[in-house]
């Protein structure tokens, strides 16, 4: 598998970097190297093995389903870089 | 470099209680240290007034016959990655330049707590993806040491650059790292310094800025095993904010060092593993290596050799897991909540602009691998393979811990290098963590101690590994390595 400068323009955007046209072509070499050395795993036989999800085997906590939080409209705010009143400002979303 | 001592965190504890010094006095030793040796770059953002405070509250404390334990007023710097409140936290990015946090990390909160000093937040690799703190928007770190006869200036390693360099520098006691692939023991190996990366869960990682979360720990950097013990034991625990922390009691890992200190290591099972000698490795770290070797032997260990046969395939499937997560993690940075923003005429734009500006090209880079192997058609190719293979280097590593108690191997495959040097090849940087990666990917607890010098006169490091949650064997272990060793060498001159 090779990706060619469209492929690189496909995951820029799917990553939300823009990237400039004349980046393309050296990013993708860039890329496929690092794509071509990791493929070296294609040559380890995985049949019949568990993908490990965690490192250390512990159930999943959980909690009360209680309130345990809230009330922090300025802490959460306090590193917007634009708001209105109590909320997020951002571009126009809607047509 | 710094006119007063290294102080170690043992020591300072000792002279505090002794009111030989006071923790203001030591504070004071060090900000001078660090306004001294801004050449170095080791801190993003110096806290000083954060420091005094700390250091008068810790004194007064003390006067009251009420001290916190053997941290308290004790000098650190923290990676510039733990949240730190009203402290800007940058993790090295321009996405986060201006970001103020509301809120602790645990860990830092719990060193806080226990009464030690921040002076500032250590310089990294941004968003801690690299290994040699060249990749930092607030610029490269410089390695204290200097290779013997030669002027060069060298890498401190990475991504925990800034706080070897403030440690081994003397800026600092002992500082906070994160290692996700070898990011607090490829540094300290660098720079004569421990580092130790605990078990997966053991340090909490609410509040850390993530990287890739099934990898990323806490820990700590410092002089000696002990300090290390000190610090360590300060930062992990249980921690119901973070779902992967293990409720666990924290090891009794200072006995372990008092253990392994006196130089017996009678019932140590040793294991050597034969893959991770490599091709073209230097001469020094394979001399090092057997020295190790005979050093536990000669204190009454078993040596035995071992096979970790999926060792070759670590570094490949870190490169994988790693840039995965980091993809998924690193979407929150998206210019509407905090962080930067790049106005566009759309919000795509906007975050196209933003991201493009706000991350450096090793991120980018990763992101966008992360976002291929992850995208649809190549998920089980790259991901689930990948995972699959994790799973096999974790069973390499059971298979082995049945036969031994730790395994003993060389942390870097070089001495620290100058700066330019492996920068045109990324893959070439990333074989910096080839001893690393494995027990990252395994969530076993690892240490670097410093072996002895190369040729060069720069200090080289051995690692121990040990299993799941054995701290304590790891400790032992390692400070049986720090006695036979008898590594003084520090910036300067030995000490």
């Amino acid at each position: 598998m090779s990706l060619n400068e469209d492929d690189v323009r496909k995951i820029a955007f799917l990553a939300r970097i823009r990237v400039d046209e004349a980046r393309l072509a050296p990013l993708a070499d860039e890329l496929n190297n690092i794509v071509g050395w990791v493929e070296q795993l294609s040559e380890v036989d995985t049949n019949g093995i568990a993908p490990m999800t965690s490192a250390v085997d512990i159930a999943t906590p959980l909690r009360k389903d209680v309130v345990n939080d809230g009330d922090k409209v300025e802490d959460i705010l306090a590193n917007a870089p634009d708001r209105e009143g109590p909320f997020f400002a951002v571009p126009k979303v809607v047509e | 470099m710094s006119t007063h001592k290294h102080w170690t965190i043992a020591a300072a504890a000792d002279a505090l209680g002794k009111g030989e010094v006071s923790a203001l006095e030591l504070t004071d030793q060090h900000i001078k240290a660090i306004e001294d040796n801004r050449v170095l770059n080791a801190f993003i953002t110096e806290s000083f007034d954060v420091a005094r405070e700390r250091a008068q509250a810790s004194d007064a404390r003390r006067a009251k016959g009420d001290v916190a334990g053997p941290m308290d007023g004790v000098p650190i710097a923290m990676k510039d990655l733990f949240c730190t409140e009203g402290v800007r936290t940058t993790a090295a990015s321009h996405i986060l330049e201006n970001f103020v946090p509301r809120y602790e990390s645990t860990v830092s909160g719990k060193l806080r707590d226990v009464g030690s000093v921040m002076l500032g937040k250590a310089n990294l690799d941004e968003f801690a993806m690299g290994s040699a703190n060249i990749t930092s928007y607030f610029g490269s770190v410089k390695n204290p040491w200097t290779p013997a006869g030669a002027n060069a200036d060298l890498v401190p390693g990475g991504s925990s650059g800034g706080s070897v360099a403030a440690v081994s520098g003397g800026l600092a006691i002992a500082a906070t790292g994160t290692d996700t692939g070898g990011s607090i023991r490829q540094p300290a190996s660098f720079t004569g310094l421990v580092g130790m990366k605990p078990t997966y869960g053991r340090c909490s990682r609410w509040g850390v800025v993530a990287f890739a979360s099934s990898l990323d720990q806490a820990g700590p950097i410092a002089h000696t095993v002990e300090d290390a013990a000190i610090m360590f034991e300060a930062m992990a625990g249980h921690d119901p904010k973070d779902s992967t922390s293990l409720d666990l009691p924290v090891p009794d890992c200072r006995a372990a060092v008092a253990a392994g200190a006196g130089g017996n290591a009678k019932g140590l099972r040793v294991g050597i593993p034969k893959e991770y000698t490599l091709d073209g490795m230097p001469a020094d770290i394979q001399k090092l290596w057997d020295q190790g070797v005979t050093w536990l032997k000669d204190m009454g260990a078993e040596i035995k050799d071992v096979s970790l046969p999926h060792t070759k395939y670590a570094l490949p499937t870190y490169y994988i897991v790693a840039p995965a997560e980091a993809s998924s993690n690193l979407a929150r940075y998206d210019g509407v909540r905090y962080g930067l923003r790049v106005p566009g005429a759309s919000l795509d734009e906007m975050y196209e602009l933003t991201r493009a500006e706000g991350f450096g090209d090793e991120v980018q880079r990763r992101i966008m691998i992360g976002t291929y192997v992850l995208s649809a058609g190549y998920y089980d190719a790259y991901y689930v393979k990948a995972q699959q293979v994790r799973t096999l280097i974790a069973n390499d590593f059971k298979t082995v811990f049945n036969d031994v108690d730790v395994v003993l191997t060389p942390t870097a495959p070089s001495a620290a290098f100058a700066k330019g040097e492996k920068m045109d090849d990324p893959i070439a940087m990333y074989l910096n963590d080839v001893f690393t990666v494995p027990a990252s990917l395994a969530g076993l607890p690892a240490i670097s101690v410093p072996g002895g010098l190369d040729a060069n006169g720069l200090p080289l490091g051995l690692q121990l590994i040990s299993g799941v949650c054995q701290e304590e064997t790891l400790f032992r272990a390692a400070a049986l390595l720090e006695h036979a060793a008898g590594f003084t060498a520090k910036v300067g001159g030995t000490q």
